[in-house]
């Protein structure tokens, strides 16, 4: 199939972007949306053009690296899914595709489709761990994790860090992978023990941070690739509020 | 926020019984309710209540203008194709908006009604309480009046769509369940406070 792509260039940070067209002949509707970005570079580079550069690594849905706004919506069109695990099937022949980066002001844009998220980084910095020393794996039932916590960590756990959450968020609050982040700890009997400081550390980091303020429009959890649960934000503030009012 | 806005939520109720009582027949209505408002001024717990309602709106206000330019500085540089709206109901993304409507509305409120009851000389009725209620009842006779009701309170009544819900959610409550019982009592709240308050200047605009 045609497709008319309509896709983000940008140099660095401190230049302005815009939007560059090009068309692409033979698409597949097999291919992934990255491979039809490499189609597009393989045809830049042969025609001496700088390609576009994009973040991507594992391409099957787990690492969130790939994360940009497909048609003004993050990921793309499909529910649930990651830009590398889109296809090019949920497009048809003559259609046009704006690709943007994530924009909020906590990721700037490194270049074209590549933001830099060291905000989340840096959010998982303030308290992202447990600061004891687990050692190796251990026997399985020595300690009692029932089954229903195990899966709500899981849940939480799930979060890839993407930051299609910001991206969507009219705030652009980082609520949601933070509060996923505190939650899969929050779970578990290891995490449990400093979960207040971690709670405060974290959301107060955020906070300094160039993310805005949650205002519930649940949106995050709509776009988000794995789903997760805009009640780990109401959680997050659970324990947050517990903190503040114990101390 | 949440505090400040669930703290308006119960203000709300009380406020609107107190107003139902203008719907009571005329000669009825007209002395219990100047009785009613001469009662609320005099009393000192409601003297206590006032107070901490003035400071609710303006703390409510003076937030809800620090989260919109938070969120205004954090989103960055528009998206060129935007479609992110899908994925949120558009009143929970124009709570600003409807906060303001509900802002300049309360100006008018109080000045129309607040104001000339509290230092404003208005006529008394035959047991000597001012006469409040004619004051409203002569308002409400003009249908620009009316109308300005209606949009305000329409705006109110989508604040507190998203609002009653979200305060729970902001204070931390996280129970799968619970929450999805105060979402249902939330959408509750808001239509019987629309309701509730659109019935009054309409049924005397109409009947009176
Ligand atoms: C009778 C008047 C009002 C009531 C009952 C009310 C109620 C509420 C409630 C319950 C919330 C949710 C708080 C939270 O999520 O933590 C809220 C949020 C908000 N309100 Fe109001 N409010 C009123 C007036 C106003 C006014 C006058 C403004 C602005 C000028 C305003 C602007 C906002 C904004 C921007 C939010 C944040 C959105 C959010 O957190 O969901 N409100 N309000
Ligand atoms: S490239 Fe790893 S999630 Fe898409």
């Amino acid at each position: 199939m045609k497709i008319y792509l309509k896709i983000w260039r940008q140099k660095n940070k401190d230049t302005k972007g815009q939007l560059e067209d090009h068309t692409l002949d033979n698409v597949s509707a097999e291919m992934s949306f990255l491979e039809m970005l490499d189609m597009l570079n393989l045809k830049l580079a042969k025609s001496g053009e700088r390609p576009v550069e994009f973040d991507h690594d594992c391409r099957e849905g787990i690492c969130g690296q790939c994360g940009v706004m497909i048609n003004g919506i993050a990921h793309g069109p499909l529910k649930n899914t990651t830009t590398c695990q889109l296809h090019m099937r949920s497009f048809k022949d003559g259609d046009t595709i704006y690709i943007e980066p994530f924009k909020a002001k906590a990721f700037p844009v490194i270049r074209d489709l590549k933001v830099d998220r060291t905000g989340f980084d840096d959010i998982i910095a303030a308290g992202g761990y447990v600061s004891v020393n687990t050692g190796q794996a251990p026997e399985a039932n020595s300690i009692p994790v029932t089954h229903n916590e195990a899966e709500a960590a899981f849940d939480s756990a799930a979060c890839i860090g993407c930051g299609a959450c910001v991206a969507t968020c009219k705030n652009a609050s980082a609520a949601l992978f933070t509060s996923a982040k505190i939650s899969q700890f929050t779970h578990l009997p290891q995490g449990k023990k400093e979960s207040a400081k971690r709670t405060v550390d974290m959301v107060n980091r955020m906070e300094e941070l160039d993310f805005g303020h949650c205002t519930n429009t649940e949106a995050c959890q709509i776009e988000c690739p794995q789903d997760i649960s805009v009640l780990n934000i109401a959680k997050m503030n659970f324990e947050y509020n517990k903190a503040k009012l114990k101390k | 926020m949440a505090l400040t806005g669930l703290f308006l939520c119960f203000f709300l109720i009380i406020h609107l019984l107190g107003n139902l009582q203008l719907l009571l027949p005329k000669e009825e209505a007209q002395l219990q309710y100047n009785l009613y408002s001469h009662f609320l001024s005099g009393n000192i717990l409601i003297k206590i209540v006032s107070y901490v309602l003035y400071a609710s709106i303006l703390l409510h206000t003076i937030d809800a203008i620090y989260l919109s330019t938070k969120a205004k500085k954090a989103s960055g540089e528009t998206y060129v194709k935007d479609k992110r709206n899908r994925a949120s109901k558009w009143y929970s993304r124009q709570m600003m908006l409807l906060g303001t409507i509900v802002f300049a509305f309360l100006v008018i409120h109080f000045k129309d009604f607040w104001y000339p009851y509290k230092f404003g000389s208005i006529e008394t009725d035959i047991n000597g309480n001012k006469d409040l209620y004619s004051l409203v009842v002569v308002s409400f006779q003009e249908l620009w009046y009316v109308i300005l009701y209606a949009v305000a309170i329409l705006a109110l009544g989508f604040h507190l769509l998203h609002g009653f819900f979200s305060a729970f959610r902001s204070v931390g409550l996280y129970h799968p369940y619970y929450t999805k019982i105060v979402k249902t009592i939330g959408i509750g709240f808001a239509v019987l406070m629309t309701f509730g308050y659109l019935i009054i200047p309409f049924y005397i605009f109409l009947k009176l």
